[in-house]
This record gives structure tokens, C-alpha cells and sequence, in this order.
């Protein structure tokens, strides 16, 4: 095979084995799926610097960023619950509400904190306001929650103040929402190819993943006569978390991928088990206090597994250069045709 | 001195158009700093006269005191990485120029005979070369003592099928591109990234509480966390020696010119001149790489001139500021956030009250 001067590159290879190691080419893994779902993913073929990754992988932790995903979640589901649950004279609900939120706030803040570089300057955190910087943002959504929801839980504990109760709960119901959400930006606002990919998709994924967490786990806590808006909320969220996860598994095209396989594969695939049998479990039994108990495990459960999955998803899209190349590509090519590309990355 | 912000220019108020992404024609004001600041400075890596030699690596070392590390980031480590001549392998927290290396073949046709000297093939030629003895004897010396076989690999000279083998070597200084809109400096929660006076992205280390988000926000992977000191490092583009008026250690110890310091309009110009000599010459792969300022990072305010695509060299051939789908981001966080509240309320709503 003659090159000249009118090939890509003038023909110029990487001078380091024959030919068909030159130009790295990776077909995807067939089978291991179950259902027998086809990929719809070509096989790529990319060029990259002796295999390196070009994006660096985050430095986070695990499991300190994952349980802080899943933390933040359950605790800001679980407050709005609470709030609520009070409105409308739910005592049992209400505290156990309040115990979960406020337990998953004060760990979550002990994990982040953990993860830093250096744990000993994480006031540093509140020095400025960046809303560019999700971290930022999430600071002082952060700071507030885990100060009311924790104080809320530490009063109805001890007993104290009981007009207090109500006013620190409202208040933590109030950044709880975003509390259960934002981290989803926090993932998705980085150069990492799988996440930055589904940044419309991730808050929804993990806001949902919140709200089964912090359904079942009141759920299993409460007596089954006060629970049903756990009960509600747990199955309301395990559907939407199974709808959008879908979507960020297969919408993407190749960065959907680190989604199938590996170790993030085999996290989620697990996550959507416990996640499908936690709902299903909750509609069927989910008014026996056994069966409460059970599915509220599952959808805590699936919770934890999605994050970690994600988690593991992301880090693998960045570790390969395949990941960060071949999308950029498809953007340029499809804007030398002068179309638009149909996934923005 | 007004105050200096750390935050993007679409939320200081002070630019209204181009506000997460784009072009920034004054980077430093857009970022608080009065108009008599300095210009805006720049690196341009002329990557066709880099001969590898690795100096700006070590005076960028000695200067700026990293410790050493091998070619996967650990300290502390003398290690090989067995694939080129770089051992340094990647930009990172104790790399902060990094020479890439590869060595590249290509097929080439070239009208010449497998054996014989210039001019045997030749129809018209006299007297034939290849009649007498001592030519034959030659050729079979030849035959026996080299193997052509294992030549051909090569030796174009010994090429024995018409096709030949060209080498080239390419090198290029990465470093830190000291974006427009730079990742890093969106996303860092504690101010500790800021935008200097000259244009350039720096860390503050007495502020950085190492919570590693501008780690992965960096398209092209540029900033790292030192995993013992917990703290990250980049390129300052020496910002200690730009305040007292000399340039980059890296510029000034590079004896090739291939890495250029200056004010970065005026290496623009530079850079814009040198690619139409190349094409002129007919380098016909040299680009210009990060000079758009129209691209995903509003153009970098260190530069290269590229003989390959740039995912050859390690570089991210489309690199889009991570911070740019930013709104989309927070829609959709807020979306999911009343969704929350939404699917709380009518959960309690819809259940019957006990007792």
C-alpha cells in the first residue's frame, strides 16, 4: 500500500508495529449485556499519544464522592418529606424524616470534607461565590442544609425548642431540592466525556435516585399507616431514576458506553435490579412492615449502586483516550458539512 | 485597583455578549483590572524546530523547584516509559512542560531500481554497467553480506519492491494554554485559580483547599493534584519573573526559538507568518493549534504550531470549555429540583391522612 502526499496526515503513522496497531482501532464489547440489547455504536477509530488519556481523571475519592452523592440525596429528599409530613400532622413521619435528613446531611458534609486535599481549609469553600463553579454553589447549598437539617434532628432527638422544630425544618426542605440536584451539575460541568455528555440528564437522574432513597428509607422507619408519601415518593422516584438513567445509557452514543461496561456496567446493572425490585416490592408489600423494610433496603440500595456506577462510568470515559477523541471528531467533521453535530459534547 | 474577580466575566457584569464562551478581546479587564494593565502575554511553540532536547522541561524544573516524578505522575521515581524517548509522559502537578515525542514512517513511491547505481535503467545509455564482472561480483558481495530482507525495514536505499520507508520524528512542547475561558478557573470554588495581570491562569497555594475540581474540568488535562501535598500545580507561565519584566524560564533556556514569548498579538502575527512560509515550502500538514480565538475556549494564550492532527501530540482535537452548557446545567438542575418538591407534595397530598 503506497501513501503519498494526498492522504490524511501525508500519510504519516505511527512508526511502532504493523500497520493495524498503528491507528488504534476498538471494537466494542458484544456480548455480556443481558436482553441481548445491540449497540448501536460503531466502531471508532482514533488516533491518540501512545495510548494516554488527554483529560486528566478526577482525583476524587471513592467512596467518599459516590456516598456523598448518595448522602446528599437521601438527606435532601427526606427533608422536604419531613416538612411536608409536619404540614400535615404526620409525627412518626416527621421525625424519622427528620433523623434521616439530618443523619445523611452531617455524614455527607464529614465525607466531603474528607475528600479535599487538604480537609484542614474547607472554610476556604465559603470565601467566594461562583455560580460558574457548581462546587461553589454547592457550598452554600450545603452549609445551610446540613446546619437546619441537622440541627432539626439534634432538637427533635433532645426534645428541645419544639417551635424551633418547624421553622429549621422548612428551612432545610427549602435547599433540599437542590441540595439532591445540583450534584448532577457538579458531575456534569467537568471535561469528563460520560458525564459532560448527559448534563441535561444527570440532575433528573440523581434528584430521582434521591427521592427512592429518601422515600424507602423513611419508609422502612416509619409505621406503614404514615408512610404512604414515602411509599409514593420512593416509587414516583425509582421510575423517573430508571427513565433517565435509560436515556444517559443509550442516548449518547459512544460515550454511552462506559455505561455498559466494566465495572460502572456491572454497578448499574445491579443498581437497576435493586431499583426495579425495591418499586416493586414497595407497591406490592410496601404496607406490611416486613415488606417496608425490605424494599426500602432495595431502593436505598439501587440508590447507592447508581452513584457508584456513574461514578465508575466517568472515570472510565476520561482513562481512555477513545472517549474524549472520537466525539470531538464527530463535532468537527459535522461542522466542516455544515450541519449541526446531533450530540453536543 | 478595582477588586479582581476570580469569576467568569458573564457574572461580573462587565461583558455582556460573550459570556461563557467566545472571544475575550481584553481578558484581563474582563476580569477587574484596570485599563493600564500590561498586555496580554502568550507562548507560541513552533513545534516544526523543536529538536526534543527537553531543556525548558528541566529549566522549568530547576526554576519553578518540582520535584521529581516519573512518567506516570509518582514521585520520587526514576521510571523509563519504555515507549519513546519521553519519559516525562504527560503534563502534570510536577510537569509543567512536557515534550512529546513521536516517531512516525510513511510509504512513499519512488522511481528508482531495487539494485544498481543512478542511470542503469536508463534505455539509451551506451555502454551497459551491469556487462562486465566486476558489477556481478558486486552484487553477490552485496547479497552476501547484507541481509536485504532485514535492511528494508530500514534502509531506504535497500527498499526492494519500488516502495520506500520515510522517519520523521515529531516534537512539541505541550504546556498549559492559559485559556481564554479556562475550565479551571470556572470551576474552582475557592479563588484560589485567578487571572493575572498578564492575561495568564495561576494558583494560589495558600488558598487551594485541593478539592480537585479543576482536575477534570481541563480539556486538555492539565492541572493535577499533588497527591501528598493534596494541593494542585500548574504552569504560572513564571509569574514571579514576568512581575520583575524577564520572560518564562522555558522561553529563555529553548535554543531553538521553537518556544516563543511575547505579547500575544504580536506572536499571532508571528505565528500567521511562519505557517503561510511552511505552506509556501509545502509543509502541507502544518495548522496553527488553539490560535482561533472563535474555538471552544476563545482561544489559548499559549499556542503551537502543529505538523499532525493534534491528537497525535496528545492534544484534544475540539476543546470546548466545560462551563459553556453551564446554564443548560442548572436549568435542568432546577427542573429536577421541583420536580422533587412537586412529586413530595402530591405524594403527601394523594395519601391518606392517619387516622
Amino acid at each position: 500500500m503506497t501513501e503519498g502526499i494526498a492522504t490524511p496526515g501525508a500519510g504519516w503513522r505511527r512508526a511502532d508495529g504493523p500497520p493495524a496497531q498503528k491507528r488504534q482501532k476498538r471494537r466494542r464489547r458484544g456480548g455480556g449485556r443481558p436482553g441481548g440489547e445491540v449497540a448501536m455504536v460503531e466502531e471508532a477509530e482514533f488516533t491518540s499519544y501512545y495510548g494516554r488519556p488527554i483529560i486528566k481523571p478526577p482525583v476524587w475519592k471513592t467512596p467518599d464522592v459516590p456516598l456523598y452523592l448518595f448522602l446528599g440525596g437521601a438527606a435532601g429528599s427526606s427533608s422536604i418529606l419531613a416538612a411536608l409530613a409536619d404540614l400535615t400532622d404526620r409525627p412518626a413521619l416527621t421525625r424519622n424524616s427528620r433523623y434521616v435528613s439530618g443523619g445523611a446531611a452531617v455524614a455527607s458534609v464529614v465525607f466531603l470534607i474528607h475528600d479535599l486535599g487538604r480537609p484542614e481549609r474547607f472554610l476556604h469553600m465559603l470565601r467566594v461565590i461562583k455560580p460558574t463553579s457548581p462546587l461553589s454553589i454547592g457550598s452554600y447549598i450545603l452549609a445551610p442544609f446540613s446546619a437546619a437539617a441537622g440541627a432539626t434532628a439534634a432538637v427533635e432527638l433532645l426534645g428541645w425548642f419544639p417551635r424551633l422544630k418547624r421553622f429549621g425544618g422548612v428551612v432545610a426542605a427549602l435547599f433540599g431540592g437542590p441540595l439532591a440536584t445540583y450534584t448532577g451539575v457538579l458531575f456534569s460541568n467537568t471535561a469528563v466525556p460520560s458525564w459532560h455528555a448527559a448534563h441535561k440528564e444527570l440532575p433528573f437522574v440523581f434528584g430521582a435516585s434521591g427521592m427512592a432513597a429518601g422515600g424507602g428509607l423513611t419508609m422502612a422507619l416509619s409505621p406503614v399507616e404514615e408512610a404512604g408519601p414515602s411509599r409514593k415518593m420512593a416509587v414516583a422516584g425509582a421510575a423517573i431514576e430508571l427513565a433517565a438513567m435509560h436515556r444517559v445509557e443509550n442516548e449518547f452514543g459512544i460515550v454511552s458506553e462506559p455505561y455498559h461496561e466494566g465495572k460502572a456496567g456491572r454497578l448499574l446493572r445491579a443498581a437497576k435490579s435493586c431499583t426495579a425490585a425495591g418499586a416493586a416490592l414497595t407497591v406490592v408489600a410496601g404496607r406490611r412492615r416486613a415488606g417496608a423494610v425490605v424494599a426500602g433496603a432495595l431502593l436505598a440500595a439501587g440508590s447507592l449502586l447508581t452513584r457508584f456506577g456513574v461514578f465508575e462510568a466517568g472515570m472510565a470515559s476520561a482513562r481512555d483516550p477513545k472517549y474524549t477523541v472520537v466525539p470531538q471528531r464527530e463535532r468537527l467533521a459535522a461542522r466542516e458539512n455544515g450541519h449541526a453535530p446531533s450530540v453536543t459534547r | 485597583m478595582t477588586s479582581i474577580s476570580s469569576a467568569s466575566p458573564a457574572f461580573t457584569g462587565r461583558d455582556p455578549d460573550n459570556r461563557l464562551f467566545g472571544p475575550l478581546p481584553d481578558v484581563q479587564g474582563e476580569a477587574g483590572y484596570d485599563g493600564d494593565h500590561p498586555a496580554r502575554v502568550g507562548f507560541f511553540t513552533d513545534t516544526s524546530v523543536c529538536i526534543g532536547c527537553k531543556a525548558c522541561e528541566v529549566a522549568c524544573k530547576e526554576w519553578n523547584t518540582l520535584p521529581m516524578d516519573d512518567s506516570h505522575g509518582v514521585r520520587d521515581v526514576i521510571g523509563l516509559s519504555g515507549m519513546s524517548y519521553d519519559n516525562t509522559g504527560q503534563l502534570g502537578a510536577n510537569s509543567w512542560r512536557h515534550v512529546a515525542f513521536v516517531e512516525q514512517t510513511r510509504t512513499v513511491d519512488l522511481p528508482m531500481p531495487t539494485f544498481g547505481r543512478p542511470g542503469d535503467d536508463r534505455q539509451d545509455s551506451g555502454r551497459s554497467v551491469t556487462d562486465g564482472p566486476n558489477d556481478e561480483s558486486l552484487a553477490t558481495a552485496q547479497q552476501s553480506v547484507l541481509n536485504a530482507e532485514a535492511l528494508s525495514e530500514f534502509d531506504p536505499q535497500t527498499g526492494q519492491s519500488g516502495t520506500d520507508k520515510q522517519i520523521r520524528w515529531l516534537m512539541s512542547s505541550d504546556v498549559c494554554k492559559h485559556c481564554t475561558h479556562a475550565g479551571c478557573l470556572d470551576v474552582c470554588p475557592t479563588g484560589a485559580l485567578f487571572r493575572t495581570e498578564f492575561g495568564t491562569v495561576v494558583v494560589q497555594g495558600d488558598i487551594c483547599n485541593g478539592c480537585g475540581y479543576c482536575v477534570p474540568s481541563c480539556p486538555y488535562g492539565v492541572i493535577e493534584q499533588r497527591k501528598d501535598d493534596g494541593r494542585v500545580f500548574k504552569c504560572t507561565m513564571c509569574y514571579d519573573r514576568l512581575t520583575d519584566g524577564l520572560q518564562p524560564a522555558c522561553a529563555t533556556a529553548c535554543p531553538t526559538q521553537s518556544i516563543q514569548f511575547g505579547n500575544l498579538d504580536e506572536l499571532q502575527a508571528r505565528a500567521d507568518a511562519r505557517l503561510a512560509t511552511l505552506k509556501a515550502q509545502g509543509v502541507e500538514t502544518a495548522r496553527l493549534y488553539g490560535r482561533d480565538e472563535d474555538d471552544g475556549v476563545g482561544g489559548a494564550g499559549a499556542f503551537f504550531l502543529l505538523l499532525d492532527e493534534p491528537e497525535v501530540y496528545g492534544l484534544p482535537p475540539d476543546p470546548v470549555v466545560t462551563t459553556r452548557d453551564l446554564p443548560a446545567m442548572w436549568k435542568a438542575a432546577g427542573a429536577a429540583a421541583a420536580m422533587i418538591v412537586g412529586v413530595a407534595m402530591s405524594a403527601v397530598l394523594g395519601s391518606r391522612r392517619p387516622r
